[in-house]
């Protein structure tokens, strides 16, 4: 590609800058508006906030899974952790004038407390990897599952009620962004290139200077913070949670969005999520048999797409400017003096 | 002043000795090759030099500090790099992010900073990006920095990961049989290869090799290894002579 052709492509890549911020603004925008004014039928936005929370459980995943190349099947437990803390927050701590206004830091300090079990969940993640590691995570969901059964006060297996519907559309959305834009940040730095480097060949990346238990607690950690946001989230939708409702066929769920819609990339956990809550809503007529062609659909997935619709490839819009056209950036400048 | 050196440098491997007393000294910018039969324990050196294994006794000093004990990382970001037999690139990756990630110890922000991707971060990440581009370019390598490293041909992997290395800014490098599977043509480039990134980035270089050629051409000294032992160490005529060697490498034939 000729000089000329090259800085204008720099030039106009540069002017569409300000594109992502907008379109988010604008969809969250849209969200308030939705919601102020009751636009779209009650049984509509329940779905899109599904739908939002599934984007948030895909992103969370993803990360592990998709771009660290490890293999968690236990993210329903920091999802449940997330849910609970939230809930007891909203119905047993803050005060009733004041649950509007907190709701969002009883959100918050559910994706905390999900972060700091992370944290204990990144130390084995030194010692082992693959098979090894998915059975630890396993055994982690398994606790905390029978760790809330045997607690009182939160309901035991019979599970817990009171939230008021705090989770709204425009709630929902805000968090959406929130995942989709620090976990973007995190890949596109020099963690998230170390998370990369981890898949491709851990050794390699580790003599190569990079400190991949720091990587390893980062990436967890971030990662379990946002499973418990949208594990409140849930919990705020639904006004009722049991520590059934996450057990191994929710970290299921969360594996096969993760899969349908691509590893290693953001555009894919977008549609992932996207496609298979809506894929589970207009299947509802089938009834049991729902259940019969969805594995199927899986089936079929994993003979002809392994990596999903989009994976390991990002939509450009979704790449920020300095990485996508680093090399036209650079040959431009170079071109200059 | 030395720029790396091992005393009595003992490995076992669950009571296999695979290294048995090795000492080494290497002076700054000097070039010295490592020799010796498949199975001697010339990887494994070039392992606990680096920290992928812990030596089992003995010491390793690199710039005046003990290294036995650190981790790959934290002995990377000392200044000694390496690659690798069978060429151990990150293959999805592009050429460009292979040499972006080799600047992760350099990197002067935190994770907060990386995560809200403040202006600290930019400033940081752009000047990443311009170095690794200059490397690319100064190894010739830069038309290729938006392929995925897995589509580059032989040849360019092993110069990629030459560069990979040179990104972390070593003192030291450690090239692991940079020759393997190349013809004599890319053997003889490669020789000019090796001996100008040493004059250009101030490198001391240490290589294994089973290519005769390039070794007694380029090193100045030699060591050569069996089982584990060092045999022999001198310079490339030296060892050409060595009867011990010739033994270990003709299989006795210097008897007849």
């Amino acid at each position: 590609m000729d000089l000329s052709r090259v800085k204008s492509s720099v030039e106009e890549a540069a002017r569409k800058r300000w594109l992502l911020p907008a379109l988010l603004l604008s969809v969250f925008a849209l969200s308030l508006v939705i919601h102020q004014f009751e636009l779209l039928d009650p049984y509509v936005q329940l779905i899109a906030m599904y739908i939002g929370i599934n984007i948030i459980l895909t992103l969370s995943l993803n990360l592990i899974n998709g771009y660290m190349g490890e293999f968690s099947v236990g993210h329903a437990g920091f999802m449940a952790i997330g849910a609970y803390i939230a809930s007891f927050l909203t119905v047993k701590v803050i005060p009733a004038p004041l649950i509007v206004w907190l709701f969002p830091l009883a959100i918050a300090a559910g994706g905390l407390g999900a972060a700091v079990i992370g944290l204990v969940v990144a130390f084995p993640s030194f010692k082992t990897r693959g098979d090894y590691l998915a059975i630890v995570t396993l055994a982690f969901a398994m606790i905390v599952k029978s760790g809330i059964e045997n607690i009182d006060t939160l309901g035991g297996p019979r599970g817990f009620l009171g939230m008021e519907r705090l989770a709204t559309l425009p709630w929902v959305c805000f968090w959406v962004i929130l995942s989709l834009w620090i976990i973007r940040n995190l890949i596109y730095s020099r963690f998230g290139r170390g998370v990369l480097a981890i898949r491709e060949d851990e050794i390699a990346g580790e003599l190569m200077g990079i400190d991949t238990r720091q990587v390893k607690i980062l990436a967890f950690t971030v990662s379990s913070f946002f499973a418990g946001i949208a594990g409140g989230l849930y919990a705020h939708l639904l006004q009722f949670i049991n520590p059934r409702a996450f057990d191994i066929i929710k970290s299921t769920d969360i594996l096969i969005m993760v899969y349908l819609g691509g590893i290693g990339s953001i555009a894919g956990s977008l549609l992932g999520a996207t496609v298979y809550t809506l894929l589970l809503e207009m299947l509802r007529p089938l009834g049991i048999w729902r259940m019969v062609l969805i594995p199927l659909l899986l089936v079929m997935l994993m003979l002809f797409r392994p990596k999903g619709m989009l994976g390991l490839r990002e939509a450009p819009w979704l790449i920020p400017i300095r990485d996508r056209l680093a090399s036209r950036m650079w040959r431009a400048k170079k071109g200059a003096t | 002043m030395a720029v790396l050196q091992a005393h009595q440098v003992t490995h076992h491997f669950n009571g296999v000795t695979a290294v048995d007393d090795f000492n080494l000294t290497l002076e700054p910018q000097e070039l010295v090759g490592i020799i010796g039969p498949n199975g001697a324990g010339k990887t494994t050196i070039f392992n606990l030099i680096t920290g992928v294994y812990r030596a089992t006794g003995g010491t390793i000093t690199f710039a005046d500090a003990g290294i036995v004990g650190k981790t790959p990382s934290q002995i990377t970001a000392l200044g000694i790099a390496r690659t690798f037999q069978n060429i151990r690139l990150f293959k999805e990756l592009s050429v460009l992010d292979n040499v972006r990630v080799a600047h992760y110890a350099r990197a002067r922000y935190g994770p907060l900073a990386a995560l809200l991707h403040r202006e600290g971060f930019r400033r940081e990440e752009e000047t990443i990006i311009g170095h690794s581009l200059d490397l690319l370019a100064f190894l010739k390598l830069d038309s290729y920095a938006d392929e995925l490293a897995k589509n580059l041909p032989y040849g360019l992997q092993r110069r990629l990961e030459i560069a990979r290395a040179l990104a972390t800014q070593p003192k030291l490098l450690l090239l692991d049989e940079p020759a393997a599977g190349m013809n004599p043509q890319e053997v003889a480039q490669l020789m000019e290869f090796i001996q100008w990134i040493r004059n250009e980035f101030h490198l001391t270089i240490l290589l294994i090799e089973h290519q005769m050629h390039l070794v007694m051409n380029i090193c100045e000294r030699l060591l050569v290894l069996d089982f584990g032992a060092t045999i022999a160490e001198g310079k490339p005529r030296e060892i050409q002579n060595n009867p011990r060697v010739r033994e270990v490498y003709l299989g006795g034939e210097a008897q007849t």
